[in-house]
């Protein structure tokens, strides 16, 4: 039989479903584990609300090593930078923050959240046009320059607001839980959920249902063949950049939140996390991207809380199970 | 008749390798070309160099009159260059449709076009919404071609596209080809395929090192076996 005359219909892919199952089975065989209940809800929630800020912070590094192939070590600049910018808004604006008013506090996040990613989107333009577009291609030298530029722009920090901690409260509609019977629920750790959530379903709305996702997906599998097709993928790459240095600086104002303090090297801090994540999600894939932060942050949680000296390594054990069982992570991007 | 493109002592680099020696050959318009030559004789190398996916070293690239040999790749696409390349280069995480949507950089498909197109490739309907990367190896060729033709181009670049197909692919493929000729278009075609060579070339430059070593056309050089064998090391008979 020739392709022309073909069958009618082509064996459905087999869907890949394991990886998207791994954090329910996970959550659940932790269950018998914890024992109690309460605690296992608790450090359910508080392993979402963590997977969903790195999350955040880990999709636009995803796609930029996919799209690009650029190895950017500086991507936790964005992060504290994003957060450092979240305070011009926040201390200023205090008594908003302070007060028992939920639309007064969301009255200021949202345009410290809005700033935050001007600031960290337009970081990184100048850190794409300046520190990446001369050294395309080169990984070496792509470490070299994007390490450096972390430790000046950390520096720069530094100068700026000083080497102390400046702590950073929490709203006060955003403190405290909710209480439903003896599980206490944080009820930041649900804004974090749900802006998590409200990231990755527009990150695949975009990638899915739009031609600018098409020519990224595309573009992540074979940039060549889409410069081709007469579109110019410089463009696009700059683009992405910018929007996944916004996402860090989201990502940065939203862990301060959660931590409830911003210091210089807090992106620094996140850097090896964020890689662990992308690495163990598949270079390039946001449902990898996704699951992996997910796991990362369960492991972190569940492991701290049975054996607390895990939680050290607890993270580059994961990734070196994954990479045991799925060599390029827990999805492959075509081209990849 | 006018020259589409043209090309004036062309050298390309690949890194420390020197593969094109000073190309020089002229495409009519409207006409369809064969670009043959033995494996590593440059033809690959040509038609990237002319698509500026490798820069030329020197040397003059004119398309339509226009000097395109420092030009970007997407700059020259958008001059009405076409590409199909050996290796098919479909996106394999995309659907059949949605390859189709990118390749239509002007705007929504065209249904007509595409009925047109699935006259000749009939699979591409049938595996409309179905990934890329799980059609056989004739059908991503096929989707290839779809992809360089679902919008009207001047200039097609076609790198051996009936490699390893089988032969009714191959009339389907030719039939195509025929087509989009008659509707105006000019081909460059680098073919191995004897069959289809002779069916549908006008003209015929053959490469050997790097440079153009013979020009004429397509009917003088099937009938002439001696030509044949001189200028590829083998008739093209039994070169299928």
């Amino acid at each position: 039989m020739t392709d022309l005359a073909a069958p009618a219909a082509l064996p459905k892919p087999r869907r890949d479903l394991l990886p998207v199952l791994l954090p329910v089975i996970l959550a659940l065989a932790m269950l018998p584990l914890i024992g109690s209940a309460s605690s296992w809800v608790t450090l359910t929630v508080a392993s979402l609300a963590m997977g969903m800020m790195i999350f955040i912070m880990a999709s636009g590094l995803t796609l930029v090593f996919g799209l690009m192939d650029v190895l950017n070590f500086g991507h936790g600049a964005f992060i504290s930078v994003g957060a450092y910018a979240a305070t011009l808004v926040l201390l200023p604006l205090a008594p908003y923050v302070q007060a028992d008013s939920l639309w007064l506090n969301l009255a200021v996040l949202a345009p410290a959240a809005v700033l935050s990613m001007a600031v960290s989107g337009a970081l990184g333009l100048v850190v794409e046009r300046v520190l990446i577009l001369p050294v395309y291609g080169q990984h070496l030298k792509q470490i070299l320059m994007t390490t450096g530029g972390l430790i000046v722009a950390e520096q720069a920090l530094y100068a700026l607001w000083g080497p102390q901690i400046i702590p950073l409260p929490l709203p006060t509609s955003l403190r405290g839980s909710f209480i439903i019977g003896d599980i206490a629920i944080a009820k930041y750790r649900l804004l974090a959920m749900l802006v998590g959530l409200i990231v990755f379903l527009g990150i695949q709305l975009v990638l899915n249902r739009t031609k600018i996702g098409l020519l990224i997906r595309a573009g992540v599998e074979n940039r060549e063949m889409v410069e081709a097709l007469g579109y110019r993928i410089r463009r696009l790459f700059l683009g992405v950049f910018m929007v996944g240095s916004a996402l860090a600086g989201l990502g940065g104002i939203m862990w301060a939140l959660y931590r409830e303090q911003v210091h210089a090297s807090m992106g620094n801090d996140l850097t090896v996390l964020v890689f662990i994540v992308v690495i163990i999600g598949g270079l390039g894939s946001i449902g990898g991207c996704f699951i992996g932060a997910l796991l990362v942050a369960m492991v972190a949680n569940y492991g701290g809380f049975l054996v607390p000296k895990l939680a050290l390594v607890s993270n580059i054990l994961l990734m070196v199970v994954v990479l045991l069982w799925r060599p390029r992570g827990l999805y492959t991007v075509s081209g990849r | 008749m006018t020259d589409l493109l043209t090309l004036a002592g062309v050298h390309t680099h690949i890194g420390r390798y020197h593969i094109l020696h000073g190309v020089d050959f002229a495409v009519p318009e409207g006409q369809t070309t064969m670009l043959l030559g033995r494996n590593g004789a440059g033809k690959t190398t040509t038609l990237r160099t002319i698509m500026g996916l490798w820069q030329a070293s020197s040397g003059r690239i004119l398309l339509d009159g226009q000097a395109i040999e420092h030009s970007a790749t997407p700059d020259i696409a958008r001059l009405g260059v076409g590409y199909v390349p050996e290796s098919m280069a479909v996106f394999s995480d995309l659907t059949v449709k949605e390859n189709l949507v990118l390749a239509a950089r002007d705007g929504p498909l065209d249904d007509s076009r595409l009925e047109w197109i699935f006259g000749f490739f009939p699979a591409l309907r049938r595996f409309w919404l179905s990934r890329a990367g799980s059609l056989s190896g004739g059908q991503k060729q096929m989707l290839s071609i779809a992809r360089a033709i679902v919008e009207p181009r001047k200039l097609l670049l076609i790198d051996e596209p009936t490699k390893g197909l089988a032969p009714a692919i191959v009339v389907a493929l030719i039939e195509c080809f025929a087509e989009v000729k008659r509707r105006g278009a000019t081909i460059l075609l680098v073919e191995q395929n004897f069959h289809a060579a002779r069916e549908l070339g006008d003209k015929v430059l053959v490469m050997d090192n790097g440079l153009i070593v013979h020009r004429g056309e397509m009917a003088a050089l099937a009938t002439d076996v001696t030509l044949q064998e001189r200028l590829l090391g083998l008739s093209l008979e039994t070169h299928q």
